[in-house]
């Protein structure tokens, strides 16, 4: 785990409180000491249940992890044998790299229409407001009816896409059987659900970056251009940070749109590693491989969260 | 300056006086306004909005075509006839009232669970000093990382051992447990003034007493924020109750619509009739909710 002092650098901005001070320390000590049982007893709910739901599980799925099993009665040990069958299943290394694919697509495609809206909806505009409420509306759309919605947009037979492409005079662009234009189709859907949340971070942003700084830039002789790159951009930078970490987590577990739209198909060219984890863990039941996929991709997510985290000390210090 | 037309002239003028008065009211929002600027941005923001919206819009529109109609691809953009066949056939087919009831009731007991929970430890970690409280805070926002998939097989049978599956509980209690709730609640609660929970203390109020009476009744808009997340994020969420809801009869709305479009397959007009059922009591309320929600994040120190 994370040290202490390690994440107090860490965002979403974490806010460490100042100590007491040594003079009212020494005045009250068994005030101290209430204190800490209070807040130990404040916590027991959460510590109940984060506990016993998440990492009681994390160590279990290691345990598993190492054993063959279906999921009814007690699985065999085997050592190391699925995570050598990792090294060698070329389904695991498609699932990886759509993954990662995936990730690197969507992350800065929605961080910079995120941004760019946010822009957009921050200047003089009528109806601002409703612009505003019109971009984070799919924040509150399921992702099975987001996904459902892309299929009625991207379905081949009579897709309305596919009608307006036709209309237009352009040429069928076969969204479900191909396996390149599938993966675009996932991506533009997740995009379409997605980039509504990083505006209104980004948002929250750049309204705490006060106009006294863009007028001392304008005064220096700074256009829009250099306004926006050496202001905006920089002053941004937890909320990029937060929303970096945010949006390859979130690409990392992309579930709901790809289970629902493609399943993982055409012949695998949108499965990732979450749908193959479930499919091997409650389709197939190979509840053993599964473990050893989740603890693959928990260990990938957790090492990029501390590299970025340790990376990003000198930017937390700009702010 | 002779060779330029006189209105030129005149907007140069402007320009300089603008640039070289030092107390104008010209904020980055004002000084953006020129006019092509403001009919460029308003396309803009129009061509993005309809984007989002087109999606939207066609769904309503196949929800409510015939199946006729959907079948022959005569739909028009914008339709000459509405129905609520669809509605009536996914009604008569589906117990949608029961997935609907499941969801409300399970959606609901997560939203007053997460509030209860994460109050009381977003207050302990904000206002609370103890030994090990980073510690425990850290590493609750680390769970943050882990997809569900990480853990479904252990949490499964965990959820099975302790025999809560065939029950909403199997889904409320997983879910309940969000790192991402406490955190909200700790930034939250870190801007209440220490000072005043310090003089309650000092008048002799327990800190049950100083939760309850100074600690409460300041959280409302983070109460309501917390509420209505997980509500959401309940009410949508999709992973952990397709393998924890296996019985007909306690599926929530987006596994029912997952079932629905397995039996129905290219029915969409009965898929998308259900959609709507699914989407439109979250987007009333998040419309609604909005000013919340938005005051939420700002609040939690995300900038």
């Amino acid at each position: 785990m994370i040290s202490g002092t390690r994440g107090d650098n860490a965002v979403p901005r974490v806010v460490i409180a100042p100590p007491p001070s040594s003079a009212r320390a020494q005045r009250r000590g068994s005030e101290k000491l209430r204190e800490g049982l209070a807040g130990w007893l404040f916590l027991v709910p959460n510590i109940v249940l984060l506990g016993l739901f998440v990492f009681v599980p994390i160590v279990w799925a290691v345990v598993i992890s190492f054993q063959e099993t279906n999921g009814f009665g007690v699985g065999e040990f085997v050592g190391m044998a699925n995570y050598e069958r990792l090294v060698s299943d070329p389904l695991f290394w498609r699932s990886a790299a759509n993954t990662l694919l995936f990730t690197l697509i969507v992350t800065p495609l929605s961080m910079g229409m995120g941004l760019g809206a946010a822009v957009l909806l921050n200047s003089v505009l009528p109806a601002r407001g409703l612009f505003r409420s019109i971009l984070i509306l799919p924040m509150a759309i399921s992702g099975v009816a987001t996904a459902l919605i892309g299929v009625l947009v991207f379905n081949e037979n009579n897709g309305i896409l596919g009608n307006v492409l036709r209309f237009v005079g352009l040429p069928d662009v076969n969204w479900q059987s191909g396996g390149f234009a599938a993966f675009a189709s996932i991506v533009l859907v997740t995009l379409w659900w997605r980039v509504g949340f990083n505006m209104l971070i980004y948002l929250a942003g750049l309204q705490a970056i006060g106009p006294e700084l863009y007028e001392a830039a304008e005064l220096d002789g700074a256009g829009a251009w250099a306004r926006f790159r050496n202001v905006t951009v920089p002053l941004l930078g937890p909320s990029s940070f937060f929303l970096l970490i945010l949006n390859v987590i979130f690409s990392f577990q992309v579930f709901d749109i790809v289970f629902v739209m493609t399943g993982g198909g055409p012949q695998n060219a949108t499965s990732v590693l979450v749908t193959y984890a479930y499919d091997t863990g409650f389709v197939t039941r190979d509840q053993g491989y599964a473990a050893a996929i989740g603890v693959v991709l928990l260990l990938v997510t957790f090492v990029f969260t501390v590299v970025r985290w340790r990376t990003s000390r000198g930017r937390d210090l700009v702010e | 300056m002779t060779a330029l037309s006189p209105s030129l002239q005149v907007a140069i003028v402007r320009d300089t006086i603008e640039r070289t008065n030092p107390i104008r009211k010209t904020g980055p929002r004002a000084r953006k306004g020129s006019r092509g600027g403001l009919v460029a941005r308003v396309t803009g923001a129009i061509v993005v909005s309809l984007v989002v919206l087109f999606p939207l819009y066609w769904m309503l529109v196949v929800a409510f075509s015939s199946r006729s109609e959907l079948l022959g691809g005569t739909v028009r953009l914008w339709p000459r006839s509405l129905t609520i066949e669809n509605f009536e056939r996914v009604l008569a087919g589906f117990p949608i009232a029961t997935w609907f009831g499941n969801s409300v009731a399970i959606s609901a007991t997560v939203a007053i669970l997460s509030v209860l929970v994460n109050l009381l430890g977003g207050y302990a970690l904000a206002q609370l000093k103890f030994r090990g409280s980073n510690v425990v805070f850290l590493i609750a926002l680390t769970s943050l990382m882990i997809p569900v998939q990480v853990i479904m097989v252990p949490l499964f049978r965990l959820v099975t051992n302790l025999g809560l599956y065939g029950s909403y509980w199997a889904v409320i209690l997983p879910t309940a447990a969000s790192a991402f709730g406490l955190f909200l609640a700790r930034q939250f609660i870190l801007s209440i003034p220490r000072d005043l929970i310090e003089a309650a203390r000092i008048d002799g109020a327990s800190h049950v007493r100083v939760f309850t009476r100074i600690v409460l009744p300041l959280s409302k808009p983070l109460i309501a924020v917390l509420f209505f997340m997980s509500l959401l994020q309940s009410w949508n969420d999709f992973a952990w109750p397709l393998i924890a809801l296996k019985q007909n009869e306690l599926f929530t709305l987006p596994i029912g619509l997952l079932y629905l479009q397995g039996q129905f397959g290219s029915d969409f007009g009965a898929t998308m009739a259900f959609a709507l059922i699914n989407v439109v009591p979250m987007v009333v309320l998040f419309l609604v909710f909005q000013r919340y929600f938005v005051q939420g994040f700002v609040r939690s120190g995300i900038k």
